[in-house]
């Protein structure tokens, strides 16, 4: 092959995956009887932010966790920051981070004490500066020095949040970053989101059940259904595509299994 | 980022945030420094009492002296060791934080190596004041043994590293459901490693099984040590080996055991 041939030549899942921040190449996962993740493949570029949509048991969690490699694919490929997906796993951890309600801090040591350890983990230069910048930035200073366990669910996430953050990762991966949380904290956390992906050029997925969250941030959306891809576009195209004015809308169109009525109508 | 890196990957800066992480949790909860004490000056005082008696009615224990408080220091090493190591990774189930470590830089095996010096750290807290109880309560010196202590506690300890490696996988696997072994396993190794009575008091056949028990070579050198005067430079061969097999064999099955759990998605769900 001559080097035409390969400029000419479409691009080989691997090449993709080297350009691509994540790429999920007919991912499946199957427990016992149930195919949690059923063959999904998507690519995300460097810099973008994504939803995972979908309902309850619908293999958002399991797809990120398998990004991640807490949970090892029964077939399929992943590949994180052009690494191979656990196998290569040691180069790329330093490099990312994620937060999920399936996981908690140490709640006996204090906000700073749980930093600090996450920080030498990661490996952090300068990192009581680092510690100062997350609190001045997630405005932590008023309980840096309380246990993690005497903080309200706001405080924890914000915490949860510094964490995620304390190695400037180049992918985050949120599952559900403000449940739990009341409407201003959680506007607080993605105006966060948005400014770190902005100054860092970061690339963000995270799974939501918050339609408006999703709204708001992500400038693409995937939407999964029973381990499967069911659409995956721009929110407004999604929303077009479905003739809704809201995520929302197509959600319940989703889930109550209007997804062809409601393209016939929009059509 | 700067990184002090062992060949091979391994971070020490990892090793030593693992262990600063356990430091501040036992310097931010006294009930966990004082269970520390505890059970050990327990066991010691009880014992102790139990020896002092049994000397004084038996000529064999009066000459022997010392066998039956030296037992109970060195089974405490080997089950406060064990202890050590598997409660600072229970830790990290209670505190539902292994999905963080997982996800961090953090390699199995600085994993494992901060929690064997956590084990370390946890014991000397224990079996120091353990130790110096028995010197004043009932004149009994176990730093008198010498070297030969070393040779023991090096080997008790061992062993106590594998079954903490080994259990703490069977916990990442299986859940909180099974952390009931983390406390009962090292008590059914306590009659076979005729901790307390010769190997020969046993049946011949289970005898076998016996010296397939590193801890046993132990037991038997401090009392060939305490009786006979004789350190069995043959025994603490034989169990250093042993130690060095069964230490590869839990750290395989511990990195299986994380395998089978990442398949079954076990990290996610941490509980029962």
């Amino acid at each position: 092959m001559t080097e035409n041939d390969k400029a000419s030549s479409p691009p080989t899942v691997a090449d993709r995956g080297a350009a691509a921040a994540i790429a999920v190449d007919h991912l499946v996962k199957v427990y016992k009887q149930t195919r949690a993740v059923d063959d999904i493949s998507f690519s995300l570029p460097r810099g973008s932010i994504t939803g995972l949509l979908g309902g309850n048991g619908a293999g958002k969690t399991t797809t990120i966790a398998m990004i991640m490699g807490l949970v090892l694919p029964t077939s399929g490929r992943v590949q994180v920051l052009g690494h191979r997906m656990p196998e290569e796993s040691a180069a790329v951890l330093g490099r990312m981070n994620f937060e999920s309600p399936y996981v908690d801090m140490p709640m006996r040591l204090t906000v700073r004490q749980n930093l600090t350890v996450f920080g030498k983990l990661y490996a952090v230069s300068n990192l009581s500066d680092r510690i100062a910048r997350l609190a001045d930035d997630l405005d932590l200073t008023d309980f840096i020095d309380r246990a993690n366990g005497k903080l309200s669910a706001g405080q924890k996430t914000r915490v949860a949040l510094a964490k995620a953050l304390i190695n400037q990762p180049e992918l985050l991966l949120l599952d559900e970053p403000t449940a739990s949380l009341d409407p201003d904290t959680a506007d607080w956390v993605r105006a966060h989101l948005e400014r770190y992906r902005r100054q860092h050029d970061a690339t963000i997925l995270l799974a939501s059940h918050n339609m408006l969250e999703v709204e708001r941030l992500c400038d693409r959306v995937i939407i999964m259904k029973r381990g499967r891809i069911e659409d995956d576009d721009t929110p407004d195209s999604i929303m077009a595509r479905y003739n809704r004015t809201t995520l929302e809308e197509v959600f319940l169109d989703v889930a109550r299994g209007r997804v062809n009525g409601a393209k016939e109508a929009a059509k | 980022m700067s990184e002090l890196s062992l060949h091979r990957g391994i971070s020490l800066h990892r090793i030593g945030a693992m262990i600063l992480r356990y430091w501040y949790l036992l310097l931010s909860s006294w009930p966990r420094l004082l269970e520390l004490l505890y059970w050990p000056a327990l066991q010691v005082i009880t014992w102790g009492f139990l020896q002092l008696y049994i000397a004084e009615n038996a000529n064999f224990f009066a000459r022997a002296g010392g066998t039956l408080i030296g037992a109970v220091i060195l089974w405490d090493i080997l089950f406060r060791g064990q202890l050590g190591f598997s409660i600072s990774f229970l830790e990290e189930m209670w505190a539902r934080n292994i999905g963080n470590l997982m996800m961090s830089p953090l390699r199995p095996i600085e994993f494992l190596l901060s929690l064997m010096v956590m084990s370390l750290i946890r014991l000397a807290i224990g079996i120091i004041p353990m130790t110096l109880l028995a010197l004043v309560m009932f004149h009994f010196n176990v730093y008198a043994l010498g070297l030969p202590l070393i040779a023991f506690f090096c080997n008790l300890i061992f062993t106590s590293w594998s079954v903490g490696i080994f259990v703490s996988g069977l916990v990442l696997r299986n859940g909180l459901g099974a952390e009931s072994i983390v406390w009962t396993l090292m008590f059914a190794i306590l009659p076979l490693a005729c901790v307390y009575y010769p190997v020969s008091v046993l049946p011949v056949w289970l005898q076998y099984v016996a010296w397939a028990l590193p801890p046993t070579y132990v037991f038997e050198g401090m009392r060939a040590l305490l009786i006979e005067n004789t350190f069995r430079t043959d025994l603490m061969l034989g169990a250093l080996a042993m130690n060095a097999g069964l230490l590869v064999a839990s750290f395989w099955a511990f990195l299986a055991l994380l395998r089978s759990a990442k398949k079954h998605g076990s990290l996610l769900s941490s509980g029962e």
